[in-house]
């Protein structure tokens, strides 16, 4: 009897040693490296959510993060250091969650050619730029600042709207662009008002956030848009000052609202006057990317993650999003899913698949340049200088105020 | 009884080192983590191999830099918490000239780093001169310079020096290779140039407080401002060369920073580190030579923290809590060994806290 309990013992240590190495083998690390904070509720949370469906949907996947990596909050670190330290811990794909990390990215990879690096919102990997162990990935987020647009433009009493801004680059300007044509739209088309009448004024701090001292203060710029006569305040930043003033101003009785941006839960902080998130589902895409990596199948890749049509809120199909948020009426509602409608049936037709919709001429810059004439549409990316396009846009566009470039 | 103060010396000494590793790991413990793996993870992430180790000393060269820089100010008696601003100062006039001077690697790189010592020297000798002049403490004016310094440098990144594709306050253009320093190879990149700047103004200082008559009127100065001048120390004088020193240095640790840590000037580029050594000579007592070692242990817990974030998802200012603790239960060790210690006629174990130059005395000058 002993001897088979000692025969079913060592039987079952053996099994158990021929699994190990399997389990082992099938796990797959990768890094997550955070500009902010992993719950922000903003930009860099939305990243840290994707990892970790990442780690729910791909069988052996592992996520290691950074979080707060800037000379401000980790001034003894560099991206260096943190890939250094991820990669001895078994890394084999870093996500460098941020446009900040784009050079640093590139400068690194370099030193780990047997390392892929995912730069998000980067696009050296179009540009051909890119060693040939980065790739970039990017939500069509422009869909979502479209919506957002006419979130504002439906509710809007006061006909000036104020947009957040970050710090001004080609990704910033579409993006308010974005959102402004958005307004303009169903301004005229919902509420039948002259679009030419509308206010839409952005103001940037300088940074995806505040950093004492170094930014604007966007608490105090949000207040501003509303003392200046603003009643809706759109988020260009990773974090949430915009929608946090608008709902201390709502309950002191001020008919305001806010959109805030990147995070689906991002309403949470004031749901009444909220009037949706445009956001990213990282997760989907980056389950991809990682899959393909497991199995060595990852080819470089400027990446765009898209909305699923059939439910642009789909956490398991849609790149991008847009959830409507409380503070939006029962009749703005219904004329946002008609917007929502055309814009669907507008990127579902093939002869679109090259733009965006509302992104056809005419349209100018600020300075009165005509970048796509009437009946053109302008397209999503073209060779940086070759062409116009919303990826590469040069300019905020005419009739928006606040500045194109920092002076 | 000599044997008895002596282990009452050693145990107070060892005093700081074991209060604030305990609360650390009864902090890490509270969190719900194993403190044995927090310290093995934080050694690993510093000294694991010689890529850890460089990482620890690139922060410990500017690190060290500000320290003994502020060794200089301490013995004369005056708080240089403008040390920040004068590494800022350092790193602008730095990035000025890798961004405009188009010059060969040689000269480049020492006319960067004279520039970076003179952008720090001058926003020293402003605090200098409010405070021997003026009157103006220089806590208050190396505060207001701090902020200045920081507004300057983002004005230029923002403004003058943006990327082509716009501006933000996101970093310079990246300066191009002849401007940055080489690092010693690729798995141990550090600057051998900075190294040797480091070793020179470490045993600089050391000899200059000893040996000199500089040293000796800035001690003089130090201990007792309107004495000296009295006994004829030019105290006004000496205080300014003291800022002028700690600024050059600091200038240096700043063109650090931007000539080889991020290749550009970047907003908060000095990263509270000259903070950090404020907090250093606090520790040491003033004294030159133990700066750099209590400098590389702060190198060594902050960048191997690095590695705690990544293993254990702690939050890596649990580094900043040890250090927190390791200052304050040193002052008080500090303070404890000066009561405990029997008089003597020249105290050997710690230079006395700084005492700030009457104003009427620096007036005089």
């Amino acid at each position: 009897m002993a001897r088979k309990i000692l025969l079913a013992l060592t039987l079952v240590f053996v099994c158990g040693l021929a699994i190990a190495p399997t389990v082992a083998q099938d796990e797959f690390i990768f890094g997550m490296v955070l500009v902010g904070p992993f719950n922000d509720r903003g930009w860099s949370q939305a990243h840290y959510e994707g990892g970790q469906y990442v780690e729910q949907n791909v069988p052996g996947a592992k996520m290691l993060y950074f979080e707060k990596l800037n000379p401000a909050d980790a001034p003894e670190t560099t991206l260096r250091d943190v890939v250094t330290n991820m990669v001895d811990k078994g890394a084999q794909l870093i996500f460098t969650a941020s446009d900040e990390f784009e050079e640093d990215t590139a400068e690194v990879a370099k030193e780990f050619p047997d390392v892929i690096f995912i730069n998000v919102s980067g696009d050296d990997a179009y540009a051909g730029t890119a060693p040939a162990n980065v790739g970039n990935v990017m939500g069509t987020i422009e869909w979502g600042k479209l919506i957002a647009g006419c979130a504002a433009g439906l509710t809007t009493e006061t006909g000036s709207i104020g947009y957040l801004g970050p710090l001004i680059n080609f990704e910033t300007r579409r993006l308010a662009a974005s959102a402004y044509l958005g307004a303009r739209y169903c301004y005229e088309n919902y509420r039948g008002l002259d679009p030419d009448n509308l206010k839409f004024t952005v103001t940037w701090i300088g940074f995806w956030f505040n950093i004492p001292g170094v930014t604007l203060d966007p608490t105090e710029v949000t207040n501003s848009f509303f003392d200046s006569g603003a009643d809706v305040v759109i988020s260009g930043i990773d974090t949430t000052e915009g929608i946090v003033v608008a709902g201390q101003r709502a309950k002191q009785g001020e008919k305001v609202w806010s959109i805030p941006y990147d995070y689906v839960g991002a309403c949470e902080e004031a749901p009444e006057i909220c009037l949706g998130v445009p956001y990213f589902h990282w997760g989907p895409g980056y389950a991809q990317i990682v899959a393909a990596a497991k199995n060595g199948a990852y080819q470089q890749e400027w990446t765009l993650l898209n909305p699923d049509w059939t439910d642009i809120n789909n956490p398991d199909t849609s790149g991008v999003g847009f959830v409507k948020g409380a503070g939006l009426s029962e009749a703005n509602a219904a004329s946002l899913d008609d917007f929502i409608a055309k814009a669907a049936a507008f990127a579902q037709d093939e002869a679109n698949a090259d733009t965006i919709f509302l992104w056809q001429g005419p349209l100018k810059y600020q300075d009165g340049t005509e970048i796509a004439a009437a009946g053109e549409a302008l397209p999503y990316i073209a060779p940086l200088g070759e062409a116009p396009s919303i990826w590469y846009l040069d300019q905020l566009l005419e009739g928006m105020t606040g500045p194109s470039k920092q002076e | 009884m000599k044997s008895q103060t002596l282990t009452a010396q050693a145990a107070l000494t060892a005093l700081p080192i074991i209060l604030s590793l305990a609360i650390t790991a009864l902090l890490v413990m509270a969190v719900g983590a194993d403190p044995r793996e927090v310290f093995t993870l934080v050694w690993e992430g510093a000294f694991r191999d010689l890529r850890a180790v460089g990482q620890v000393v690139n922060f410990w060269i500017p690190l060290t830099l500000c320290s003994i820089g502020l060794v200089v100010t301490f013995t004369a008696g005056l708080w240089n918490i403008g040390v920040e601003g004068q590494m800022i100062l350092g790193a602008v006039f730095a990035s000025w000239a890798a961004l405009t001077l188009d010059l060969p690697a040689p000269i480049l790189v020492p006319v960067e780093i004279l520039l970076a010592m003179l952008g720090g020297a001058l926003w020293a000798l402003l605090v200098g001169v409010l405070k021997v002049r003026l009157g103006v403490h220089e806590i208050f004016g190396g505060v207001a310079l701090n902020a200045l310094a920081n507004v300057i440098a983002i004005y230029l990144i923002s403004g003058p020096w943006q990327p082509p594709e716009g501006g933000s306050v996101r970093a310079t253009p990246p300066f191009p290779a002849p401007a940055l320093l080489p690092p010693l190879s690729d798995t141990f990149k550090v600057s051998l140039l900075a190294l040797v700047i480091v070793v020179v103004a470490v045993v600089g200082v050391w000899l200059a407080l000893r040996g000199t008559r500089w040293g000796l009127q800035l001690k003089a100065t130090g201990k007792n401002a309107r004495s000296a001048m009295l006994l004829g120390v030019p105290t006004g004088r000496s205080a300014l060369s003291a800022f002028i020193v700690c600024g050059m240095l600091a200038g240096i640790a700043g063109s650090y920073r931007v000539l080889f840590t991020y290749n550009s000037l970047r907003p908060g580029v000095s990263g509270g580190i000259g903070f950090l050594g404020l907090l250093v000579v606090l520790l040491v007592a003033n004294r030159a030579l133990w700066a750099p070692l209590v400098a590389f242990a702060f190198a060594a817990v902050l960048g191997g923290s690095a590695r705690l974030k990544i293993a254990l998802q702690l939050d890596a200012s649990l580094a900043g809590v040890l250090q927190g603790f390791l200052v304050l239960t040193a002052l008080l060790s500090n303070g404890l060994r000066a009561r405990l210690a029997p008089p003597t006629p020249i105290s050997m174990i710690e230079e006395p806290a700084p005492q700030p130059i009457p104003a009427e005395a620096a007036h005089e000058q």
